[in-house]
């Protein structure tokens, strides 16, 4: 234990020396890096997933094929993906055809299952009211399966921000470089202060779908729903 | 892109050995992740207090890099399985331990009385009802556990580790796409047959799924 809290304190002077804070390996590059990463992947990725899932559940078809295929794209290892299309094409781009791989799974179920599990009742009564089919999905179904949709997001983006680090090892930069190159100089205090910068954005990620929740969700579902 | 079918002909032992390997890395984290959310899962239904606390530390668990997690554990554990195993458990407890809350949650009122009724004790309704009631949910996260962790096990290779992983870091070192892809499609249908098994073990657990659903038709 004296171990790790040493370790801590060492990250802590790393994270606070004011050469960490400038120039092209400083703090502020690599998390702009890593941002536009994961942020680029999991655009992509939402619209993606949200699209099927609301298609594949306000039709109800497909479900069985989409939630299947998902399961499918969780097992492609991110790594391998990583590195194979690096090896064809070294460019960013096969990082973040990874990241939407990785980040399209929680997303597309979690939209398809909320849709899914609107209440039937609720359904009718908005057809009754005269609704279209579009105007069912997007005034009755989505706001009502919107707690689901977005943990679903909230999944994925954690999930992003977590594996963006192995755009370092091909050499692109972004936190995990911190990580990878610790890693290469059995240097431990630049290993955990990247850890440390990469956790803190997973939770300022989970902070903002806190928010999104407030601001989205209707007053009337928060009671019932679980985040 | 060509592939190299003589390289996957003369290498399909040493694949098959890796596979063996990865598959061990990657199952044993969500069988003791199940033997720990099992438990957790049930006190956080009897003392609900419990439940965000822990929900939120397996969720900043699963927020950690798993090349952090495995980095940290290095020092204790050393250049050893167990630091693959047990990072990879903790990741799969956060979705374990939702999913064993929420498939206990989907027993009825009026099953958990008839239970009492006829005279069960909490411990027995516990297992002869509430937990066969849960295991379709309890499974569903089961394979997304598996399956995750069948594909996150590679990155071990990073610290030399990583059953399959071997081949795609070794593939990347020689630019030799072949072995990353051969990597890649075995750790993809390791997933798939593993997922089949998990649908297959569901069905055999739950007989009366099927009854009822051979009564209503």
């Amino acid at each position: 234990m004296n171990d790790l809290w040493n370790q801590i304190d060492l990250s802590w002077a790393w994270l606070t020396s004011a050469e960490q804070w400038e120039g092209t390996n400083g703090i502020p590059h690599r998390l702009w890096q890593h941002l536009i990463y994961s942020g680029t992947s999991l655009f992509f990725a939402a619209l993606i997933g949200l699209a099927l899932g609301l298609l594949v559940g306000h039709t109800g078809r497909g479900g069985f094929l989409a939630t299947g295929l998902a399961n499918v794209a969780r097992a492609i290892p991110t790594f391998g993906l990583v590195l194979i299309i690096v090896v064809i094409d070294y460019s960013i781009t096969p990082v973040l055809i990874a990241l939407v791989a990785l980040a399209v799974p929680p997303i597309l179920v979690n939209t398809y299952e909320g849709v899914r599990g609107v209440d039937a009742d609720a359904r009718d009564a908005a057809r009754g009211m005269g609704m279209t089919g579009r105007d069912v999905l997007l005034r009755a179904e989505l706001p009502m399966a919107m707690p689901l949709i977005l943990l679903g997001l909230r999944t994925s983006a954690i999930q992003v921000v977590a594996t963006a680090t192995l755009a370092a090892y091909p050499g692109f930069g972004g936190l995990g470089r911190y990580i990878i190159d610790g890693l290469a100089r059995n240097d431990y205090q630049l290993v955990v202060g990247g850890t440390v910068l990469v956790v803190a954005l997973a939770l300022i990620v989970q902070a903002v779908f806190a928010l999104l929740r407030r601001l989205l969700v209707s007053p009337g579902l928060l009671g019932t729903a679980r985040s | 892109m060509e592939i190299d079918w003589g390289w996957i002909g003369e290498h399909t032992s040493d694949l098959a050995e890796n596979a063996v390997l990865h598959l061990r890395l990657a199952l044993l984290p969500v069988l003791f992740g199940l033997l720990i959310s099992l438990p957790l899962g049930v006190l956080c239904r009897r003392f609900g207090w419990l439940y965000p606390p822990t929900l939120t530390l397996a969720n900043v668990l699963y927020a950690i890099p798993s090349l952090a997690l495995f980095m940290v554990f290095i020092q204790y554990t050393g250049l050893t399985p167990s630091t693959v195993i047990i990072p990879l458990t903790l990741y799969s407890l956060s979705v374990l331990i939702p999913n064993v809350v929420d498939g206990l949650g989907s027993v009825s009122e009026p099953v958990r009385q008839a239970a009492t009724a006829m005279g069960f004790g909490a411990f027995r309704r516990l297992v002869r009802v509430e937990l066969p009631i849960a295991v379709p949910i309890v499974i569903a996260g089961t394979r997304v556990a598996a399956v995750s962790s069948i594909s996150l096990v590679a990155v071990g290779q990073l610290i030399g580790q990583g059953g399959l992983g071997y081949d795609i870091v070794r593939g990347y070192q020689l630019q030799f796409p072949t072995q990353i892809l051969a990597a890649s499609v075995l750790i993809v249908l390791l997933a798939l047959v593993t997922d089949a098994i998990l649908v297959v073990l569901q069905r055999l657990l739950t007989p009366w799924a099927r009854a009822r659903g051979k009564a209503a038709s």
